[in-house]
């Protein structure tokens, strides 16, 4: 069976993509933009960051969940998107997961700090309906389409 | 969206894929500065600004670095391990853009915190469409964690 059905999904036919995002309207929109972009994909969404972490930290005696991706809110209930951010990254079975980073915030402190937890990408955004639609159509081009994710990375790391 | 220009390192040692990257580059994006160089040894010169490249008004940081894994003198993923490491680059987004999609690869490269892993298409219209693509998400709708159009 050949599973490879366009260039950056490798042999995942479905990706797996995790949506952290407090506001509802956001949220319907970014379902809506991304899940059938342009093959099925599944979304989870849950909107703080305490659900977050609990969703993909491992228990003891159970294993966390690995999406292919993970969108971010940064000002979110509970848990900020900050926290959420820095305890992925060091947990081991998250390695090497993306994180994009989607925010109403273009605070200079937020985007240093998400880079210096590795985000992979900040996206800020935008104000009008129209462009926040283009943009997550571009979002779905380019990380849905083009980018290759990493399995589970094993192994000491850097 | 972005209005800075930004500027981008392009480390890259197949004339075509360079051509072909540098065009679509100044086709649509005409403000932004890009540098082209062509083996691992020039890219850690220029990253840690040796000879020629000494000085920061003429070798500015750049804003994202397009990086290709097998390169002359020093591999790819050596040259990402420098700039994890090198205090004033660790958090530029780099972005990885290789003919190779072995699972090594990725995962090696997402363990040094590349930003983006993309295969190139060996057919020239997809190729052509993924650099539009990046074009429009890296030097669109990116945030930076610094100024741009220093």
């Amino acid at each position: 069976m050949i599973l490879v059905k366009r260039p950056g999904r490798g042999t995942t036919a479905t990706l797996d993509i995790l949506l952290v995002e407090d506001d509802q309207a956001h949220a319907e929109l970014i379902i809506r933009c991304l899940e059938n972009h342009p093959l099925d994909n599944r979304i989870h969404h849950l909107s703080d960051g305490e659900a977050a972490l609990e969703y993909l930290i491992p228990k003891a005696g159970g294993a966390g969940n690995r999406p292919n991706v993970i969108l971010l809110d940064l000002r979110l209930p509970k848990i900020d998107g900050l926290e959420v951010l820095k305890q992925i990254r060091a947990t081991e079975s998250l390695d090497g997961i993306p994180v994009i980073v989607l925010s109403t915030s273009k605070d200079e402190a937020d985007v240093k700090k998400a880079y210096a937890h590795h985000v992979n990408s900040y996206l800020v955004k935008p104000l009008d309906f129209a462009t926040f639609t283009k943009l997550l159509d571009d979002v779905g081009y380019y990380w849905l389409q083009w980018n290759h994710f990493p399995g589970r990375i094993l192994g000491g790391g850097p | 969206m972005n209005g800075e220009p930004l500027t981008i390192l392009f480390v890259e040692d197949n004339p075509d894929h360079a051509e072909l990257v540098m065009r679509s580059f100044e086709d649509h994006r005409v403000a932004n500065q890009i540098l082209h160089l062509a083996d691992g040894e020039t890219a850690v010169d220029y990253l840690l600004r040796r000879g020629k490249y000494s000085d920061p008004e003429t070798s500015p940081r750049p804003h994202v670095i397009l990086l290709d894994l097998r390169l002359p003198k020093v591999d790819g993923i050596e040259i990402l391990r420098i700039i994890r490491e090198t205090e004033e680059y660790r958090t530029i987004p780099v972005v990885i853009l290789t003919t190779s999609h072995a699972e090594m690869d990725v995962s090696r490269a997402y363990q040094y915190h590349a930003n983006s892993y993309l295969v190139k298409p060996l057919d020239f219209e997809k190729f052509t469409k993924l650099m539009d693509d990046l074009g429009f998400y890296w030097l669109g709708w990116n945030h930076y964690p610094w100024p741009q159009g220093s």
